[in-house]
């Protein structure tokens, strides 16, 4: 059985209780953005300032245990930036002390009279001031704080109003995705630090161990992980050499798909440059992530990405120093460069570095041509005229996958929950990186199925709060049977793929309560009527309009919505979410 | 999915893994379809709606993988624990169901990827594509035929063969198709265009899978020309290599390698500690089984695959411990040195390697050959008991 403590805070009245979901709650949930979902349902109308919307943090039934790679947590509320619902699955240590101090989740309602923390150290719960950090960076943060534990905090472009603004989990961890940073800053909540001594149980220690080395094995297997250029030894930067090889690289704000100079812009590039050791999240034997010898952390991939070949940028440092700034002022990196590279479209600019540079603080700090910009491109295109060039689904800034390149990705990108995300479907593991095996990633013959049991697996993977990396190399199978360990319940892989299409159609559910439709399922315009950059015998071509709209069609179908994208009576009754509709 | 399920059901005859007419591949996507029209389709409707898979395969398979199994499956045997290393690190094991029945079908593959039912066939699935099902199905035929020549070397190690291991021994090696005799030279070097190394490699997968000398059509390739070594991508099959081989600079300057085989760190390193140019690994059914055939009283057994700490060696070949890939147990660590010594060497319970200068000719047929020794070896070694 799983048991969670759940911390209902309410920063009003500094109103504090304790809460246990029930097992039939916690079977339905599993944890992370299941259990999230579960305390937003009822709230999702309101709006992403009302002080009565949750703010959720939760950890999953395999934090704190012996489980690889299992120490996220996931932070859900409703965007600012999309209006839909946005979770982010976030690394760090945040949910490892979270469960060691004896806690599986966070809620967060109401709104202190000016900016605050709050503080937990094992059983006791503080509230204090910090009215004067407000415009304190996420970076100087941490290190004020890490004696304390897990530190989740926003910096000063949440309190400025930034649309995408991020919580940032130990200096460098972002939920950066939607701008739950921005929600977070409207209840004058700065940070929360989390410290704990005890420990997590499990019910089968040897059924956890067995299960935690075939997790292992799987891991040193699969190249994309433990391989010479796979994560642990690259970082996720080895994605930006496959992308301008697939001839998938965003662009000059995707008006084309390859960028020459990107082979001088790699992650051996940052390598030579920076001499980087790895780090990580908790828990996790492939530290993926990068800082240099001068203590500076490396970008990741998506960030690489945007902040040379989207907005036409040749300069190492000034990639390096976005995302410090981004990281330092609370912001999104991908929304941040996308909506950039959207203002240069615009303005006809090509920006140097120390315009990119600049623009970022201006936006951090809503001043000058910042204020507009700090609002997401969809807002800034359409203010401008130009709503066609913000290269946004449901108002969610493209990360670095042209769809162009990969079929699968096009209709995960439409399909997805909170709008223009790649990590829904995923279908890059199989598109490009081969995992389980390749798929044709200009057909969309197929696809339709495939994104849907993606979407649900990675909505296991985010309840579990495992990290999906780990899934280039294992699967729900093994992690079936550490969940199985971790609770004593007997739960086969396909169970917990059934949990998860519950609990991601539970979000299409509130989506459509909050009027999205088919209308937002769908990509730029741009996508469907100019091609990428052909070579390499690659041909990118446009995306064809009606096959789209055709698989989109066979994913509806298979999801269990009608025509305009909206949940089926049938199906919320299959799912045994009727109570809920 | 048409395309798909017709390529693998095609597939699967072509390998000897089924035979024609038998292969029923379901693929759904909005619509269920099938490669052709059976009377399983109920069942096996049911049981890909309570599953989250988008592909199923069922089957009976051909001889002698039909023999092996059936004797595997006597008795009251409810699964089938294969000792080859990379069946028990990607499958696990093997669960056998006594009827094609969609409750106890679900039982099992909602935990397994495969599900053994005597006398009537193999069940597998795919969550992506077809090619999944087609992968697991090819690994449990390799698997059960790997398993059934071990345990018959340990019967004969343990006083002879029973009665009945014989007459399923004889019937097995009835079906055992001949052993190509004579093998066309392949491309040679020096090779002047990029193009040509491109179609060495893809031509050394096509006949390694062409003359037997693979499980799955699984293995990797590669050679090295100028700077870059071109390698066979993971998950890649070795007789559809073209557009499936990736460059990867020697100096690291470039991380196209993330989507190479599993073995690009072993074969790296391979040919810089030996000056070698290509390096060709498969997984030939008898180096595999003579691999594993150990008569030492050795306190590792049973982690043989891991941490074997004898010097052994097959048919004058090396034999070292290894699992896939680069952790620390891998094969990366413990195949380079001793590829220093010997032109060839099995990973045990895994797989042969070979290397050769120049072009692949040399490191190809030194594969057929030591698979060969392997095959007339076993079969000698347990026919001396009749
Ligand atoms: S692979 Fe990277 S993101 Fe995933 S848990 Fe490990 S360090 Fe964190």
């Amino acid at each position: 059985m799983i048991r969670f403590r759940i911390l209902h805070v309410d920063l009003s009245s500094r109103g504090l209780h304790i809460e246990e979901p029930t097992p039939e709650i916690m079977a339905e949930c599993i944890g992370g953005k299941g259990l999230a979902g579960h305390y937003l349902h009822p709230h999702v109308r309101r709006e992403w300032d009302d002080p009565e919307l949750p703010l959720l943090f939760m950890a999953g039934p395999l934090t704190g245990t012996s489980a690889p790679a299992s120490g996220r947590i996931c932070i859900m509320s409703r965007s600012p930036l999309t209006g839909a619902i946005c979770d982010c699955s976030v690394g760090g240590s945040f949910g490892w002390q979270l469960r060691r101090a004896g806690l599986g989740g966070i809620v967060v309602t109401g709104r202190a009279s000016a900016p605050t923390g709050i503080e937990i150290s094992d059983g006791s719960v503080s509230f204090s001031d910090a009215s004067g950090l407000a415009e304190a960076g996420t970076d100087l943060l941490h290190r004020d704080l890490r004696d304390r534990g897990a530190v989740a905090c926003v910096g000063p472009a949440a309190f400025h109003g930034v649309r995408f603004s991020s919580i940032m989990v130990d200096g460098v961890y972002a939920a950066g995705r939607g701008g739950l940073g921005l929600v977070m800053a409207s209840r004058n909540l700065k940070y929360l630090t989390v410290k704990g001594t005890g420990s997590v149980p499990a019910a089968d220690p040897d059924g956890l161990r067995e299960a935690a080395e075939d997790i292992r094995r799987l891991v040193a297997a699969a190249p994309a992980l433990m391989g010479e250029y796979g994560l642990r030894n690259c970082g996720t930067a080895a994605c930006y050499d496959l992308m301008s090889w697939n001839r998938m690289m965003p662009t000059a704000n995707f008006r084309r798909t390859f960028f020459l100079p990107a082979a001088g812009m790699n992650s051996h590039a940052f390598s030579e440059r920076w001499k980087p050791r790895r780090v990580g999240c908790k828990g996790c034997h492939i530290q993926c992530k990068r800082v240099g010898e001068d203590g500076v952390h490396l970008p990741e991939f998506e960030t690489m990405s945007h902040f040379s070949a989207l907005l036409m940028n040749t300069d190492l440092d000034a990639v390096r120093e976005a995302n410090t700034i981004c990281n330092s002022m609370g912001m999104d990196t991908i929304s941040a460069g996308a909506t950039l590279a959207c203002y240069s479209e615009i303005t006809g600019e090509k920006l140097t570095p120390s315009r990119i540079t600049g623009l970022l603080m201006d936006i951090a700090l809503q001043r000058g041509e910042g204020t507009l910009l700090g609002q997401g491109s969809r807002i800034y295109a359409d203010e401008m005229g130009h709503p066609d060039r913000s290269m946004s689904v449901k108002g969610m800034e493209l990360p670095g996958y042209d769809p162009r390149g990969a079929m699968g990705m096009a209709l995960g990108y439409a399909t997805s929950t909170r709008g223009g995300c790649h990590l829904r479907a995923y279908p890059i593991s199989h598109e490009i990186l081969r995992k389980p095996v390749a798929t044709d990633r200009f057909s969309f013959e197929g696809k339709a199925r495939i994104v849907k049991i993606a979407e649900d697996m990675n909505a296991v993977i985010d309840s579990l709060t495992a990290c999906k990396f780990f899934f280039f190399g294992c699967s729900l199978e093994e992690y079936a049977a550490a969940f199985s360990a971790v609770t004593g319940l007997d739960v086969s892989a396909q169970d917990l793929q059934r949990t998860g299409e519950r609990i991601y159609f539970r979000e299409k559910m509130m989506n459509s309560s909050l009027g999205f439709s088919a209308l937002d399922d769908d990509l730029p315009s741009r996508f469907f009527s100019e091609p990428g950059t052909h070579g390499g015998g690659i041909e990118v071509a446009p995306v064809d309009r009606e096959e789209f709209l055709a698989a989109r069609q066979r994913y509806y179908t298979v999801r269990g919505l009608d025509d305009s994208g909206l949940p089926l009576g049938e199906k919320i009754i299959e799912l045994g979410l009727e109570e809920l509709s | 999915m048409r395309g798909l399920l017709d390529k693998y059901a095609a597939k699967l005859v072509t390998a000897g893994l089924a035979e024609p007419g038998d292969p029923l591949l379901g693929g759904l996507d909005a619509e269920l379809e099938w490669n052709r029209e059976d009377d399983a389709t109920p069942v096996l409707e049911e049981v890909i709606g309570g599953m989250g898979i988008n592909s199923i395969l069922f089957s009976r398979p051909a001889e002698p993988y039909r023999t092996i199994i059936e004797h595997l499956c006597r008795g009251e045997v409810s699964s089938i624990r294969p000792r080859d290393a990379e069946t028990r690190t990607f499958l696990h094991d093997l669960p056998v169901v006594r009827e094609l029945a969609a409750g106890p079908l679900l039982e099992k593959l909602r935990i397994r990827k495969s599900v053994i039912v005597p006398g009537r066939g193999i069940v597998t699935w795919g969550t992506v594509s077809p090619e999944q099902a087609f992968i697991f199905f090819s690994s449990v035929c390799f698997a059960c035929f790997v398993k059934f020549f071990s345990d018959l070397l340990e019967e004969r190690r343990q006083g002879g063969l029973s009665s009945l291991s014989r007459t399923v021994l004889a019937r097995v090696l009835e079906y055992l198709p001949e052993y190509p005799a004579d093998v066309p030279p392949l491309m040679s070097g020096p090779f002047g265009k990029e193009e040509d190394v491109y179609a060495a490699v893809a031509q050394a997968g096509r006949l390694t899978v062409e003359n037997g000398l693979v499980d799955s059509f699984f293995g990797n390739v590669s050679l090295k020309w100028r700077n870059t070594l071109y390698i066979s991508q993971t998950t890649s099959s070795l007789d559809e290599l073209e557009g499936c081989i990736v460059p990867c600079p020697l100096d690291g300057s470039s991380c196209v390698g993330i989507t190479a085989s599993s073995e690009l760190g072993a074969h790296k390193e391979t040919l810089s500690r030996t000056g070698a140019d290509a390096v060709l690994h498969s997984h030939p059914r008898f180096s595999v089984i003579m691999s594993m055939d150990c008569a030492e009283d050795c306190p590792d057994r049973g982690y043989c695959h891991i941490r074997c700490s004898w010097k052994r060696g097959v048919c004058g070949v090396p034999v070292v411990p290894g699992e896939v890939g680069a952790g620390p147990t891998g094969l990366c660590n413990t195949l380079p040195a001793a590829m220093e010594d010997s032109n060839a060497v099995i990973v045990w319970g895994h797989g042969l390697f070979t290397r050769s200068i120049g072009d692949l000719n040399g490191a190809f047929r030194r594969l057929l050959h030591i698979e060969g020794e392997c095959r007339d070896l076993c079969i000698s070694m347990l026919m001396e008991d009749h």
